[in-house]
């Protein structure tokens, strides 16, 4: 399974893996809003951990068409299919590789563009705690909604809109959890919550997904 | 290792395409599927492989025993040659040294360090048939695989194969082509289902591939 692991981080970084394309459409992102809202200070600081959470989400979303359905179309898939890797397995490991390539660089660079959002310390360090936690989650519900949409050509839309209600909760409690932090105010029930979905998540979906690719394979 | 199937049935996108299909094969064994275009021959591939479930009857052979190997080779185009075959090798956890042997039986030895894109379609077929010795699973399921072979791959592909049933293993090969093989003929073109039975879309055979 590191096998598996190891050569979708390899894929991605060799040419036209998508590496990065993430990161520098949340870079665009942030950018872009103060120029769009204008440069009151004070005000940027306050919608900061919205703005980087929803453009978190939206980076995590442009790369998940690519998950299962490269490997679909070249054929990989139906022979890791009989392959003696477990389909649940292969979940983990895709959802881990797609968090490595495209979570985790959002986690590090968070911080950094909280400051362009005039942002201040302990909101970066919250902003950066509460990605930490719910990108995973991201990266797992993404993957079920791929898993969904493998055979489909053109799918990305479709993919878009089924995972994106399934995003809302991870939203509301880290952007929430993230602004409570900024604030000074307890946050721990949010970030809490938050947890539960990326612990619960974990847990469930490479059953749920696994089974979904099994049917696209029929 | 033998594989015994049993009143067989399989379908395709919901409807019956071959039924009562009853047939042996035994190490050493290969046998050539045969029926013309439409009538199943993949779809049967790949329900033997585990890929779909049977709509009736019974396969022998646990899934762990068989290697597929169907119309796309599953390579990737920006992993070198031994690259690919080394990502196989790790999954089936078969061990590095095999890869050099697959590499050699397939006159690959050269191209082991250029990129999959840069391959002619004949040398990513040969590279997708390499990938079967990595497998060191005994039962090799087939779907056309000397397609855009020229005929010295043919002949290396064929040699091949009976290296690997004179190993003890067995083969069903999908194809058309005479590989100069001592195969048996499974034909199933009197085992198609009623396209009309078990719930299934009324209208022509071919309707199912649409």
């Amino acid at each position: 399974m590191i096998a598996l692991l190891i050569r979708d981080l390899r894929l991605s970084i060799r040419a036209g893996g998508g590496f990065g394309l993430g990161l520098a459409f949340f870079l665009i992102v942030t950018v872009l809003v103060p120029f769009g809202v204008g440069p009151e200070g004070a005000l940027l600081a306050r919608i900061a951990p919205g703005i980087l959470w929803v453009g978190a989400l939206l980076a995590c979303l442009l790369s998940l068409d690519r998950v299962f359905q490269l490997d679909f179309e070249d054929g990989t898939l139906d022979l890791l299919a009989t392959s003696p890797i477990p389909m649940e397995g292969l979940v983990m490991m895709k959802a881990l590789a797609h968090w490595l390539t495209t979570g985790l660089p959002l986690v590090l660079a968070a911080p950094v563009f909280g400051m362009l959002m005039q942002l201040e310390g302990p909101g970066l360090w919250w902003l950066f705690v509460t990605l930490a936690l719910g990108t995973p989650a991201l990266s797992m519900i993404g993957t079920f909604g791929a898993a969904l949409t493998v055979g489909l050509k053109r799918g990305g839309l479709l993919l878009s809109l089924l995972v994106l209600p399934l995003y809302v909760p991870t939203l509301i409690f880290g952007a929430e959890a993230a602004r409570r932090g900024a604030a000074g105010v307890e946050a721990a029930t949010p970030l809490l919550l938050m947890a539960g979905i990326t612990a619960g998540s974990v847990a469930l979906i490479p059953f749920a997904a696994a089974a979904a690719i099994r049917i696209n394979l029929r | 290792m033998r594989m015994v199937v049993e009143n067989l049935g399989v379908e395709r996108g919901g409807v019956p395409v071959l039924e009562g299909l009853s047939f042996a094969l035994a190490a050493g064994q290969v046998l050539v599927l045969r029926g013309p275009n439409g009538s199943g021959k993949t779809t049967l591939l790949r329900t033997l492989a585990g890929l779909q479930p049977p709509l009736a009857g019974t396969v022998s052979a646990p899934p762990e025993a068989i290697t597929y190997a169907a119309h796309a080779d599953g390579l990737k185009s920006t992993l070198t040659a031994r690259e690919n075959l080394e990502f196989w090798a790790r999954i089936h956890g078969t061990g590095l040294a095999v890869v050099d042997a697959a590499l050699e039986r397939f006159n690959l030895v050269a191209l082991a360090g250029r990129p999959a894109a840069n391959l002619s379609a004949g040398q990513k077929r040969r590279l997708g048939l390499a990938r079967l010795l990595v497998t060191g699973r005994p039962i090799w399921l087939l779907d056309e695989p000397t397609v855009s072979l020229d005929a010295a791959s043919v002949a290396l592909f064929a040699e091949a194969v009976r290296e690997h049933v004179a190993d003890g293993g067995a083969a069903l090969i999908a194809t058309h082509i005479e590989l100069g093989l001592e195969a048996g003929i499974l034909d199933v073109t009197a085992m198609r289902a009623d396209p009309h039975g078990a719930g299934g879309l009324t209208g022509a055979f071919d309707e199912a591939f649409g």
